[in-house]
């Protein structure tokens, strides 16, 4: 019997059923009498369909349905358009396709094999058209337009209402971001610093592909979906099958990962209008190749202006962020805005002119990527504030240290950060690596040989400074073995980030506590591998003093558990976590009541520990008193609890994010001189997470996070040739094995409580992601004083950067 | 055409005949005929892991097998794995250190680590990660999936 106690790592609610292969996931089920849904891409990325003929395919033994624009178009049950910000997507393509993999068509057929056969036999004429493949080209003067109009929906996300796309050109977004005087800000630095960044389009690669069963019953909807937001997928598929919500039904099993890559509608669209014509359920389930046509993350180029004072007080910034969105706005308003906001970092800076736009390309759809818009604004960022650094001959620690904000400094939105863990963050890294200057290090190594680039950072240790830093840390990075041949250099780097999580917001909770004591969870948050079952039981276990082992949590329904906004921003524990706390409350304020009447004694008088109602006289089970007030060993009590963030906080200010995120990375890596290969021998990660709730969960999410951050920094990169994707495949799109692993990854959690959160806890699953590319880029530069400003680090990068130096 | 075959196996100690189409995989018939959903299809091209189950003892990318190669032979699949006694070793280690999150790679990682410590019941950290490394674990539990190893490594006799 283990009890739900904070702070201890229980054992994960969801794992017995995984190691042994009993889980159930979406592809793993059969709905009796469901047919198998396939659906047709186009071939090129921009066209205008001429015609579409079904009619050869029509005739495949075992076709139920045949999907093309005939179909959304003249049905008066469907609305042809949606989309979570605009309304640009459709379930096929009406009048053109925009980018290679754009669904043309989509085949039901009582086996895979037919629906396969069915789909090779539509005729499709296209006509293309000039292609936008890139944001420069898609913003070019008289560049073809991918949208001449785009609809915006009546109602949408709260945050997003006032945003528009820019008419008569390829903008979908341009989020803007004023401060101070950006003009005197430049003429009152000493130094000015400019430079230019990119990153490329890289993809979720969850193991599990996106799936949907779709089932009509008496006029009600069910999909299962492996959606993170079943309450919007279930709006939206009401808004597009022109029913009331009440008729929609989303069932959510276990997700083989997220990533914010199963936000918003994906293939349910088109498996629901399937099964509509087919008048059976259908099950669609994408192939590898067919995820990497439904969502990707933003590549991204930025350029950034900064200046500084010669002290290295950052004074003003200007920068442009132009995200490329592919064909559909998707989620890429708000990724825009997240970029722009976190352009200056997490660091003061008073002038301010921030630029951040969402292009529409003619490539597959952009949208949410653990830690969206933040990733792509703090490479430049972070990459930026070590050029500073360099070039200032300051330390690149304290120079984040000195501008870094505090407990209760102005957002660049105006208002005030509370619960601020960035210096912690940043001290926790630091130790964690061994952190001193280069000087220094060459000092205590005695070395003679020259190691690194001409232009390299010069500062003291901080260890001189901060008396408090342990020392085994620093003594092991002084024993660190040195390089194995003169042509290796090693180096070390950090970065550090804010976020915002997604508000206004929404989360429900009800919890019942049945006639034997035990207890059920029902929310809507989806378990996806974050560990929130457990988190979820182990808050409202704390809180009642049951066990884990008397504690369930319920799958998703959306006809049971009451709504929550959605699954991703890391909002869960923070949201969910505090509205399962209330309603644990709310039961111990029913129980209280009940004792109270049955033994005729003041509510004053009731109290409770471990698990059982505490009398003056006696103390009782919770069964027990439940079956004294029901007089039958029946009967339930329902416990209720709410959380719902604003724009304003409860001190009256302006609140872009109910919480904000703090993290640091720091990475030490070595350096082929002779090959550009890139060995990462260690990589620190610390966020302030609040309270960890549950630690092993917690830096499993942390050490997690920063392993996709590698592969981001490494090697991962969405390649085209044209509009067409080279590598939509695992062989030709490599993710990280445990033979890239750097021999010690070691996360950090850096426990600043915040008052709002269950216990102090704030969100943790995306903000280790983020610094992982600009910490690996700066100790490459501490390594081999080589700048690399386009992601991924390649070693042939690295090459031809050193070649350059060697000749420049 | 579909040329049909019947093929007979061992699938769990079970001995199973089924009859299959001779293009189906044996992922395809342990998930699809037999019902045993542990094995997941991730890339379909053998480099992710998440279908691997052991034939005769080795670990194979069912999703790249042919079912009818699989004939007479003995398959075992993360079912199979520990039995009414509990839970195999390497099941709990995994539990106890943390080494899943959304569990979509598990049964690929804890056969071919099974098979690992059959042939080498004691190795090193570096065997470990250079035998695991065709196995992708998306949610990134690769340090605590190499220690839930060792330590069964450990507690071997």
């Amino acid at each position: 019997m283990e009890l739900a106690e904070i702070g201890k790592s229980v054992r994960r609610l969801d794992y017995e059923s995984k190691v042994s292969g009993r889980a159930q996931y979406l592809a793993d089920m059969i709905v009796p009498g469901m047919c198998h849904g396939k659906i047709l891409r186009s071939p090129v990325p921009h066209a205008r369909i001429r015609s579409i003929d079904t009619s050869k395919a029509a005739k495949i033994p075992g076709v139920a349905a045949i999907i093309t624009r005939d179909d959304i178009l003249h049905d008066e049950g469907i609305e042809p358009y949606y989309g979570p910000v605009f309304k640009d997507q459709t379930i096929v393509a009406v009048e053109k396709v925009r980018h290679v993999g754009d669904p043309v068509a989509a085949v039901a057929a009582s086996s895979v094999d037919a629906a396969e056969e069915a789909l090779a036999l539509i005729d499709v004429e296209y006509e293309e058209l000039p292609a936008v493949l890139d944001v420069e080209a898609a913003l070019k003067p008289g560049a073809p337009l991918l949208h001449e109009h785009v609809r915006i929906p009546e109602s949408g996300f709260a945050d997003l209402v006032e945003i528009r796309p820019v008419e008569g050109t390829n903008v979908c977004t341009h989020f803007k971001l004023d401060r101070g005087d950006i003009e005197k800000g430049f003429g009152e630095s000493d130094r000015i610093f400019e430079d230019s960044f990119t990153l490329p389009a890289t993809q979720h690669s969850f193991l599990e592909t996106h799936a949907c069963i779709a089932s009509m019953e008496s006029g009600r909807i069910t999909v299962w979906s492996t959606t993170q937001n079943p309450f919007v997928v279930r709006t939206q598929l009401a808004n597009i099958f022109k029913v009331p919500v009440s008729k929609v039904r989303v069932i959510v099993p276990y997700l083989g990962g997220g990533y914010g890559g199963k936000v918003y509608p994906k293939v349910e669209p088109i498996t629901v209008a399937l099964a509509l014509k087919a008048g059976r359920p259908v099950r669609v389930v994408l192939s590898r190749e067919e995820v990497f046509y439904t969502i990707t993350k933003h590549g991204a180029v930025i350029h950034m202006k900064t200046g500084v004072k010669n002290d290295g007080t950052l004074v003003a910034r200007k920068c442009e962020i132009y995200l490329d969105t592919g064909a559909y706005a998707e989620i890429g308003p708000r990724v825009a805005k997240k970029s722009g906001y976190t352009a200056a970092g997490p660091y003061r800076i008073p002038h301010l002119k921030i630029d951040s736009y969402s292009i529409y390309t003619n490539k597959p759809p952009a949208g949410a990527f653990r830690g969206f818009g933040v990733s792509q604004s703090a490479w430049a960022v972070e990459s930026q504030m070590d050029i500073i650094a360099a070039g200032l001959h300051i330390d690149p620690l304290e120079l984040r240290l000195k501008n870094g904000y505090e407990e209760g400094d102005a957002f660049v939105t105006g208002e005030t950060l509370r619960s601020v863990g960035l210096r912690q963050c940043l001290d926790e890294v630091a130790r964690s690596i061994g952190w001193s200057s280069k000087d220094a290090r060459n000092a205590e190594q005695g070395a003679t040989g020259r190691q690194g680039g001409a232009d390299e950072p010069r500062a003291r240790d901080i260890g001189d400074r901060k008396s408090d830093v342990p020392t085994p840390h620093r003594e092991a990075a002084i024993e660190a073995p040195k390089p194995k041949s003169e042509n290796r250099r090693t180096g070390k780097g950090f970065a550090c980030m804010i976020k915002a999580t997604i508000t206004p917001s929404v989360s429900c909770a009800v919890v019942k506590l049945n006639e034997d004591g035990s207890l059920s969870i029902y929310t809507g948050t989806v378990e996806m591998g974050q560990g929130s079952e457990t988190v979820l039981a182990q808050i409202a276990g704390n809180e009642l003093g049951i066990p884990m082992d008397r504690i369930q949590v319920l799958g998703i329904d959306t006809d049971v558990v009451p709504y929550d906004l959605t699954t991703s921003s890391s909002r869960s524990t923070f949201h969910m976590g505090k509205a399962v706390q209330l309603a644990a409350r709310d039961i111990l304020r029913q129980l209280k009541r009940i004792a109270a009447e049955e033994y005729r004694v003041p509510e004053d008088q009731v109290d409770f520990a471990g698990g059982k109602v505490r009398l003056p006289e006696t103390a009782l089970d919770y069964a027990d008193l439940m079956f004294k007030h029901f007089g039958m060993r029946g009967g339930t009590l329902v416990g209720d609890g709410q959380v719902k963030t604003s724009v304003k906080d409860e001190y009256g200010e302006k609140s872009t994010s109910a919480f904000w995120f703090l993290a640091a990375g720091a990475a030490e890596v070595e350096v082929d001189t002779e090959t550009g290969k890139l060995r990462l021998l260690k990589y620190a990660t610390a966020v302030d997470v609040g309270k960890a709730l549950n630690p092993l969960a917690c830096r499993q999410q942390l050490a997690g996070a920063a392993i996709t951050g590698i592969g981001q920094a490494l090697f991962e990169e969405i390649a085209y040739d044209g509009g067409q994707l080279v590598n939509p495949n695992l062989i030709d799109y490599v993710l990280p094995s445990l033979g890239d692993m750097p021999p010690t990854i070691d996360p950090i959690c850096v426990e600043v409580p915040h008052a709002n959160g269950p216990f102090g806890a704030k969100g943790i699953g995306e903000s280790a992601l983020i610094p992982v590319a600009p910490a690996i880029a700066n100790a490459v530069y501490d390594a081999v004083g080589v700048r690399i400003k386009d992601l991924p680090i390649k070693p042939e990068k690295i090459y031809l950067a050193l070649e350059r130096a060697q000749k420049g | 055409m579909a040329t049909k075959k019947t093929i007979s196996f061992r699938v769990n100690g079970v001995e199973q005949s089924v009859e299959v189409e001779a293009r189906a995989t044996l992922l395809e018939v342990v998930r699809e005929r037999l019902g045993l959903t542990g094995a997941k299809l991730g890339c379909d091209i053998q480099v992710c892991g998440a279908c691997t189950l052991l034939l005769d003892g080795k670990p194979v990318s069912a999703c790249s097998v042919l079912a009818v190669d699989a004939d007479g032979r003995d398959v075992l699949t993360i079912e199979g794995l520990g039995g009414r006694e509990g839970l195999h070793p390497l099941q709990e280690a995994f539990m106890r250190f943390g080494a899943l999150q959304c569990g979509y790679c598990t049964s690929g990682f804890i056969l071919t680590a099974k098979a690992l410590l059959d042939e080498c019941p004691r190795p090193s950290e570096q065997q470990i990660r250079d035998y695991l490394a065709g196995n992708f674990c998306r949610c990134g539990c690769y340090q605590e999936i190499v220690q839930a190893i060792q330590s069964v490594a450990r507690n071997s006799t």
